[in-house]
């Protein structure tokens, strides 16, 4: 435990001296939106919630996917010698989930300011797009440490990510309707959260059994 | 040897038993009586078909991730090499059952007034139609992963890892999301065609053999690729 902590700090500390990789995801999240804002204008809420998820999709495999490239050869060999495989993967996932909820809000605050209010319950919609988030940085950390050994690891990780991706974000752009008003049957909310969570759980149980086998070439 | 040993794979007596279901399958499939539904009618022997093929796909892509599973514990060249030709059989498999239900869906689902192509939308829409696209995207991004590697064993760990992480996510989804999200398909509140109550039984009669002769033959199909790799992998075996 003291393990994944030491190696959390060391990432967070890494992204804030050298900042270009988070600014250069904050400057992702701005462009995508503006190119938004000028191309769709005005939008229906299904439109608009569509249009969200997409983004976040987008902006968590850029901001994770990096998260296996900074550490170079030389540094995995000393990993190897003072950590376990299963300490790494939970700094990474970790990590990825704290980064990816900042994106997540900063997302949210900038999708609104430029796409416009849709008259939606803002409490709802933040907790369902920070679920969404938990989930979605889980599923691709665990997928950004397979693209990682391999070549091309950018579009290798929206080809292996987005057919496992789909179930989740189909659920998740169901359950944001919630927020806007739509009637559901009882107790189906409730259902799908859990279900959410349940598959959030699996990919870290998965991670940790499975990490070790990739862990050394 | 470990795994699926040279002997089964070589015996003769379930590649018979094979021919023989699949024969039954065909003809039984094709002449005997069947319910008379409104809507299906005639088309409804495409059960025999159709689901098979799911059915096959599914248990020949358990298969390969169970040999995904050995191949991680054992680091045993062979098991990888099962574990690719069960995954390519399945997906072959699936894009047969996907070729089927959507032949099937163009006489039933589809609009009479519109051509087939032009409710494709709609139809592909179907929860259950995700479902299966997904699978197959899945083993389409399993080939390229592998094929984007040039080292052996990398290959084969990365793979089998994949394997297992995207199996354990599809399955869950597959039987899931369907049930939350309203769809045409039938067997909302199960799996189509396992029920007892849904399936007539004059139909069972042919249903059931005509799963196992599918499978059956997916599993020999299978078996001779495996049987190709094992001499064109000699060298690295170490026999």
């Amino acid at each position: 435990m003291r393990n994944v902590l030491t190696l959390f700090r060391k990432d967070l500390l890494l992204e804030l001296r050298q900042q270009y990789a988070v600014y250069g995801v904050l400057l992702y999240i701005v462009s995508t939106v503006f190119v938004l804002f000028l191309s769709v204008g005005q939008t229906e809420p299904d439109t608009w919630n569509a249009l969200f998820w997409v983004m976040q999709l987008f902006v968590c495999i850029n901001a994770v996917a990096k998260s296996f490239l900074q550490d170079s050869r030389g540094r995995m060999l000393y990993y190897y010698t003072v950590t376990s495989p299963t300490a790494y993967i939970l700094s990474k996932i970790l990590y990825n989930l704290v980064l990816m909820s900042l994106l997540n809000f900063l997302t949210l605050i900038l999708y609104i300011a430029f796409m416009g209010d849709p008259s939606f319950r803002l409490d709802i919609f933040i907790a369902i797009s920070f679920l969404g988030s938990i989930g979605l940085s889980l599923v691709f950390t665990m997928l950004a440490a397979i693209a990682s050994k391999a070549m091309q690891q950018a579009s290798l990780m929206a080809i292996l990510g987005f057919p496992v991706i789909i179930p989740q974000l189909l659920l998740l752009i169901r359950l944001s309707k919630l927020a806007f008003a739509e009637t559901f049957q009882a107790g189906v909310p409730l259902q799908v959260v859990g279900l959410l969570l349940a598959l959030d759980a699996s990919v870290v149980v998965l991670a940790l059994i499975l990490f070790p086998f990739l862990w050394k070439d | 040897m470990p795994g699926l040993p040279h002997s089964v794979m070589r015996k003769s007596w379930w590649k018979i038993a094979c021919v023989i279901l699949l024969v039954y399958a065909v003809v039984g499939g094709l002449l005997l009586p069947v319910p008379a539904l409104r809507q299906l009618e005639e088309t409804i022997r495409n059960l025999y078909y159709h689901v098979c093929m799911w059915f096959a796909m599914m248990i020949l892509f358990t298969v390969s991730m169970v040999y995904s599973v050995r191949y991680l514990r054992t680091l045993d060249y062979r098991f990888d090499l099962y574990s690719r030709a069960f995954a390519v059989t399945g997906l072959v498999m699936g894009l047969l059952g996907y070729s089927t239900g959507a032949i099937w869906a163009s006489y039933t689902w589809a609009d009479p007034n519109n051509p087939a192509y032009a409710s494709f939308g709609t139809i592909a829409r179907e929860p259950k139609l995700i479902g299966a696209a997904i699978a197959i995207l899945i083993y389409f991004a399993y080939f390229v992963l592998r094929s984007s590697i040039t080292d052996m064993d990398k290959r084969a760990k990365v793979g089998a890892v994949y394997n297992i992480f995207a199996y354990a996510m599809l399955f869950p989804s597959i039987w899931i999301v369907p049930r939350l999200l309203p769809s045409l398909h039938p067997g909302q509140e199960g799996n189509p065609a396992l029920n007892f109550n849904d399936i007539d039984a004059r139909m069972r009669m042919v249903f059931y053999p005509a799963v196992i002769g599918w499978t059956l033959l997916g599993v020999w199909i299978s078996t001779l690729n495996i049987r190709i790799g094992l001499i064109t992998e000699k060298k690295w075996l170490h026999e």
